[in-house]
């Protein structure tokens, strides 16, 4: 019987398994398995390219012709339901069963949703292609626009839904956007992007409710402030879809428990990209790690865990970008609160600077704002600065 | 054949972009001594590769970190998908000159 491998989540992390377990000559079957009916898409353009109309549906396809030749055994337009850890199977919702001699734990995360907002028209998140058709419909017809949440997501709606001429105001209940991923200061910095584009961002306020009987008319703030809200897109954030494994005997811990190298607590059963939360030896526990390099790089050493072979990949350091009213923010390595930062390149002011975080004099992290050159090169060199760090758990 | 710099203006492991004489930015690399050119734009999104990492003879895109072949522009993995051209360069009198027109070999 020819062996198999069940990839089960076909978005950027699943489609770097399958094309890992061929570059590792891999001559099983590879099945891949998909809740959504679409082929793998790219989702970083949804909250900006695609949602502005710049980019096509075909701009966003992740699959290559080269992709042809890997010989993969789809199944799209169909969840994953349960696993079965003693015969490593996997069962679909359409009652359908993968017996599989490996398994690629990649289902991903969807966006939080606000409590008790179902089903009220002009509510949005964005996480989906689906996501983002609906919610570039909406905009189109809408004048005001209240994004709650400034992390990424929502910053990135606020931007293109300013160039596509709404009026647009961002809700936060943090005083200081970003403020985990940047720190308080930098977060500041850029969350002043907001006012430069005539976004009116309020942070440090809490939502009380929506208000709409069967579209939504208004957001209403804890301070009781009515904001007036035609669309309002929520981006609080997201969570790992993990329910389907519940019982199944996998390790569930804020997402499915793996050690460095991706496995579980399953033999034969290993976990990439936004479902997963891998044991990090530089931060000294678990963490989910939800950006979009990551999904791309960690499935060869998940590849590599489940054949039994050396993962053999150069060391990565942490990197994220985002694009926001035409600046482009990039981030890599691994900021800690207490880092100090300096300011090396340009002026916060001018919106174009290059800042370094320092612990204990050495440079651990590294924030970009429009300088992607200077940004590259200090990136190559946290690279090769990293430790060699053992990968045990 | 556009003029680009004096070689001693382009050093090993350097990258220039030029936009003057052309009908699209091409980056010119020098790899060890040998002149390379490429379209400059990333074929993933607009990004330089001139402001990218030069390995060997591959360059990283600054944003999204696409690899492209200097040779023959092929990307070497996602995100990009389409390779960019090449553009045949040559050293005239101590200047480098970038020919415009080449192919993208991946380019059907």
């Amino acid at each position: 019987m020819t062996a198999t491998v069940a990839v089960v989540g076909a978005s950027l992390a699943g489609l770097s398994a399958a094309r890992a377990l061929r570059a590792r000559s891999y001559d099983g079957r590879v099945v891949v398995i998909g809740d959504e009916v679409h082929a793998p898409y790219d989702r970083p353009p949804l909250s900006k390219e695609f949602l502005a109309g710049t980019y096509s549906l075909e701009d966003l396809v992740l699959g290559t012709a080269a992709d042809e030749a890997l010989d993969l055994d789809w199944r799209l337009g169909t969840a994953a339901v349960g696993l079965d850890r003693a015969t490593r199977s996997v069962r679909l919702a359409d009652g359908s069963e993968v017996r599989a001699d490996g398994v690629v734990l990649a289902t991903g995360a969807r966006a939080r949703r606000l409590p008790g907002t179902e089903g009220l028209a002009g509510v949005h998140v964005l996480r989906s292609l689906d996501d983002a058709v609906a919610l570039r419909a909406d905009l189109l017809a809408a004048g005001h626009l209240v994004v709650i949440g400034a992390g990424f997501i929502g910053a990135e709606v606020a931007s293109t839904a300013r160039a596509l001429g709404l009026d647009v105001t961002v809700v936060e209940t943090q005083p200081v956007p970003l403020a985990g991923p940047l720190g308080a200061r930098m977060g500041g910095v850029c969350a002043e992007l907001h006012a430069d584009h005539g976004t009116r961002l309020l942070a440090g306020t809490g939502v009380a409710r929506l208000v709409g009987r069967t579209r939504v008319e208004a957001v209403e703030l804890a301070d009781g402030r009515r904001l007036p809200a035609d669309v309002v897109v929520v981006g609080i954030g997201a969570v790992p879809n993990v329910e389907w494994l519940a019982g199944s005997g996998v390790t569930l811990e804020a997402g499915v428990r793996t050690d460095a190298r991706c496995a579980t607590n399953v033999p034969g059963v290993v976990a990439v990209g936004d479902c997963a939360s891998a044991w990090s030896p530089d931060a000294g526990r678990a963490v989910r790690v939800e950006h979009w390099t990551h999904a791309l790089e960690q499935p060869t050493t998940a590849v590599a865990t489940l054949l039994g072979t050396d993962p053999g990949t150069r060391p990565t350091v942490p990197y994220f970008w985002s694009e926001q009213y035409g600046r482009r923010i990039q981030f890599a390595g691994t900021r800690r609160d207490g880092d100090d930062v300096r300011v090396v390149e340009g002026s916060c002011a001018d919106r174009s600077f290059l800042a370094v975080y320092e612990r204990d004099g050495q440079p651990v992290a590294v924030l970009g704002v429009d300088q992607p050159r200077l940004f590259t090169r200090w990136r190559r060199q946290l690279r090769s600065a990293e430790p060699a760090t053992p990968l045990t758990a | 054949m556009v003029p680009v710099c004096p070689t001693s203006a382009l050093p090993p492991g350097e990258a220039i972009r030029v936009t003057d004489g052309v009908p699209a930015p091409i980056a010119v690399f020098n790899v060890d001594g040998e002149f390379l050119a490429i379209d400059d734009t990333c074929t993933h999104q607009d990004a330089s590769l001139a402001d990218g990492w030069l390995e060997g003879c591959e360059v990283e895109c600054p944003l999204h970190a696409s690899c492209f072949d200097l040779r023959t522009g092929m990307p070497s993995g996602p995100p990009a998908k389409a390779p960019v051209r090449t553009h045949p360069v040559t050293v005239v009198d101590g200047t480098v000159h970038v020919q415009v027109g080449g192919a993208a070999e991946g380019a059907a």
